[in-house]
């Protein structure tokens, strides 16, 4: 891979990122997928709530906001 | 048989308001997703045939992931023709359930709502090509203007089954869904709007936290703004100088007696609306001019802030606080919901995921959160001696909501999955939608409240008469006395309190107790049980188990707080 992977998680705030791959269980990958998180879309996170707190992201054109611990099992590169 | 037509879709794409415009019914519609967690049925009428109209909760797929989800899909299978409502502002992501439901061979029709608002962001759909590709018929629509509903309903007769789309696997429907939008779907670049702006401040925590306490300190202002505005000189003009001259003349009429103490109260004593107890007086004036005028200022103030869009975000906000106590960020909903009425706020219980979210969810609604009757009986009971005892009972709310909430997370089973939540685009609130959902929320409280109210009035007087009441009360002054330093008297009025907690009120000011013997018995009033019809609605959202395990600790709370409060306020 010549691109850097990382974390969603690690992203710093409003840096657009393209998702390569989602880990986790099925049920957990078909939930973020019906949403519209797939691998090939751009995402940018909008902001982190405190104290670990969710992230809200902005994907093709909509907001979402999601747990930490969802932003650490999707794994994305940079543009 | 009558054709059934179900309406399916996302959340939040306005389903319910296309409902309201196909059957004239009415149904609450909001700016979050998951507003309806039930159907509703309707009927309208297509070239004279009769058919029935379905509106079912949003759902993302047809595999469902809360119950409300389920209900939608449970639906689906009585299903004559489906109408998928569609959010054109976010046509891909809607696809998904739209190729799921074309693949069942149901008739279909979709309606391209908030045909306006993409418009407005930039998004151009080609409804045409859509529909040669779909090979349904496709409808731009803005429900909430009525644009295109006529023609919705013309075409419904053209709804077919799709002969082309096949049963796939998740990432067929990807391709397919990608093709289609590279085919139908053009969007526009465009520069942050002052919508983008206020959504940013709102979410990101350096300002949105300081604007939530803004926020929600000027919603609680306009609730009391205009709830003792009604009361100064509306309700209580009325009641005062209308209506109380013609009871003096009914009491006159009907002398001493039986039927005098149910309808009026005491004969010969001076007539007083809160404690006189009489169906006419206090039961009629504590719904009417207590309660209602807050009721009409709560769900109205409400209504802005649900259809704003800005519920979502207050609920990214808080989530951590939430999860914490084994929640997350959607538990606020629940919560403000039950403010007004616990009913409501026990149903909308459903969005959560988990059995054992909603068992919080549910049980520190009933313990801690005041419906507006509950609030009516704080202030009218406590607010003569000042605003010190009226904080104390909520201090005691707010520590009891955390402290239970951390304990019931660490202590009872099951997950607590993360917040996974769609923020809405920002919508400016329509005056008219508000004062409509306004009313039909005021309507069901009356619907709800009153004939307890009566029922309750006549109950208690009855019971008094026959002396059960007072057998009762002495039989248990003991505990009452030894435990939580209270009349014997006032086991009444936790009794009434089951039926209607604003009934309690007069009760408790009737028998002579001091300010802070009144806020142990306040306190234990908001949370020893809800009322009936909370109680009943628990019921059926928790399943009779988990009830009784709710309901035998929100008996145990309010002892161990009854015996608390006791110590620090009375000492020994």
């Amino acid at each position: 891979m010549d691109k850097k992977s990382k974390l969603l998680a690690n992203v710093h705030l409003d840096e657009e990122v393209r998702i390569i791959a989602i880990e986790g269980g099925r049920g957990f990958q078909s939930k973020l997928r019906i949403m519209g998180i797939r691998e090939g879309q751009k995402i940018k996170i909008i902001s982190r709530q405190p104290f670990h707190g969710p992230i809200t992201v902005a994907i093709n054109g909509c907001q979402m906001t999601l747990g930490r611990g969802m932003t650490q099992r999707i794994i994305v590169e940079e543009l | 048989m009558i054709k059934k037509i179900i309406l399916m879709g996302n959340p939040n794409v306005g389903k319910s308001v296309v409902f309201s415009r196909l059957t004239g019914a009415n149904v609450i519609a909001a700016n979050y997703p998951g507003t309806t967690v039930d159907y509703s049925k309707g009927k309208m009428r297509i070239e004279g045939e009769r058919v029935e109209i379905i509106d079912a909760p949003g759902t993302y797929s047809l595999v469902p992931s809360n119950r409300a989800e389920e209900v939608s899909v449970k639906m689906l299978k009585e299903a004559d023709i489906i109408i998928n409502v569609v959010d054109a502002t976010n046509l891909e992501r809607n696809l998904y359930l739209t190729l799921e439901l074309l693949e069942r061979d149901i008739p279909t029709i979709i309606a391209l709502n908030l045909w306006d608002e993409a418009k407005h962001l930039g998004i151009y759909i080609d409804n045409n090509e859509l529909e040669k590709i779909l090979d349904v018929p496709v409808v731009p629509t803005v429900a909430l203007t009525g644009e295109g509903i006529k023609t919705l309903v013309s075409r419904l007769k053209e709804a077919r089954s799709n002969e082309k789309i096949k049963p796939t696997s998740d990432e067929g429907r990807w391709i397919e869904i990608g093709s289609i939008i590279n085919k139908v779907e053009k969007v526009e670049h465009r520069h942050h709007s002052f919508r983008d702006i206020i959504s940013d401040l709102t979410i990101k925590p350096a300002t949105g936290i300081p604007l939530a306490f803004f926020i929600i300190f000027c919603a609680f202002w306009l609730v009391r703004l205009i709830g003792e505005n009604l009361i100064n000189y509306i309700f209580n003009p009325i009641f005062n100088q209308i209506y109380l001259p013609w009871i003096y003349q009914l009491s006159d009429y009907l002398g001493p007696g039986l039927l005098h103490k149910i309808l009026i109260g005491e004969f010969g004593a001076e007539i007083n609306f809160i404690e006189s107890l009489g169906i006419l007086t206090t039961g009629l004036y504590i719904p009417l001019a207590a309660v209602l005028p807050y009721i009409v200022s709560f769900y109205f103030t409400l209504s802005i802030l649900e259809d704003s869009g800005y519920l979502p975000r207050l609920a990214t906000l808080v989530d951590n606080i939430f999860h914490r106590l084994g929640m997350h960020g959607h538990g606020i909903i629940p919560m403000f919901l039950g403010l007004g009425c616990n009913v409501p706020g026990a149903l909308s219980t459903r969005t959560l995921e988990t059995r054992k979210q909603r068992f919080i969810a549910a049980t520190l609604l009933a313990i801690c959160i005041p419906c507006m009757a509950q609030l009516a009986m704080v202030f009218g009971v406590l607010g003569r001696f000042g605003i010190y005892y009226i904080g104390l009972v909520f201090l005691t709310l707010i520590i009891l909501y955390i402290v239970i909430g951390l304990l019931m997370n660490k202590f009872i089973k099951g997950e607590c999955p993360e917040i996974f939540l769609e923020i809405p685009h920002y919508r400016r609130p329509s005056f008219k939608a508000t004062i409509k959902k306004t009313w039909m929320r005021i309507r069901w409280f009356l619907k709800e409240a009153i004939p307890y109210l009566f029922l309750g009035v006549l109950f208690i007087n009855i019971l008094y008469a026959i002396g059960v009441l007072q057998w009762f009360g002495n039989l248990v002054e003991p505990i009452m006395t030894g435990l939580f330093g209270l009349p014997g008297e006032a086991t009444i009025a936790l009794i009434t309190g089951f039926l209607r907690k604003d009934l309690a009120v007069g009760m408790l000011l009737s028998f002579d107790m001091s300010a802070l013997q009144l806020v142990i018995a306040v306190t234990m009033l908001t949370i020893y049980f809800p009322c009936v019809a909370t109680f009943t609605v628990l019921i059926k959202e928790l399943g009779l188990r988990d009830m009784i395990k709710s309901a035998a600790l929100m008996i145990f709370v309010a002892i161990i707080v009854g015996i608390l409060l006791r110590i620090i306020l009375l000492g020994f």
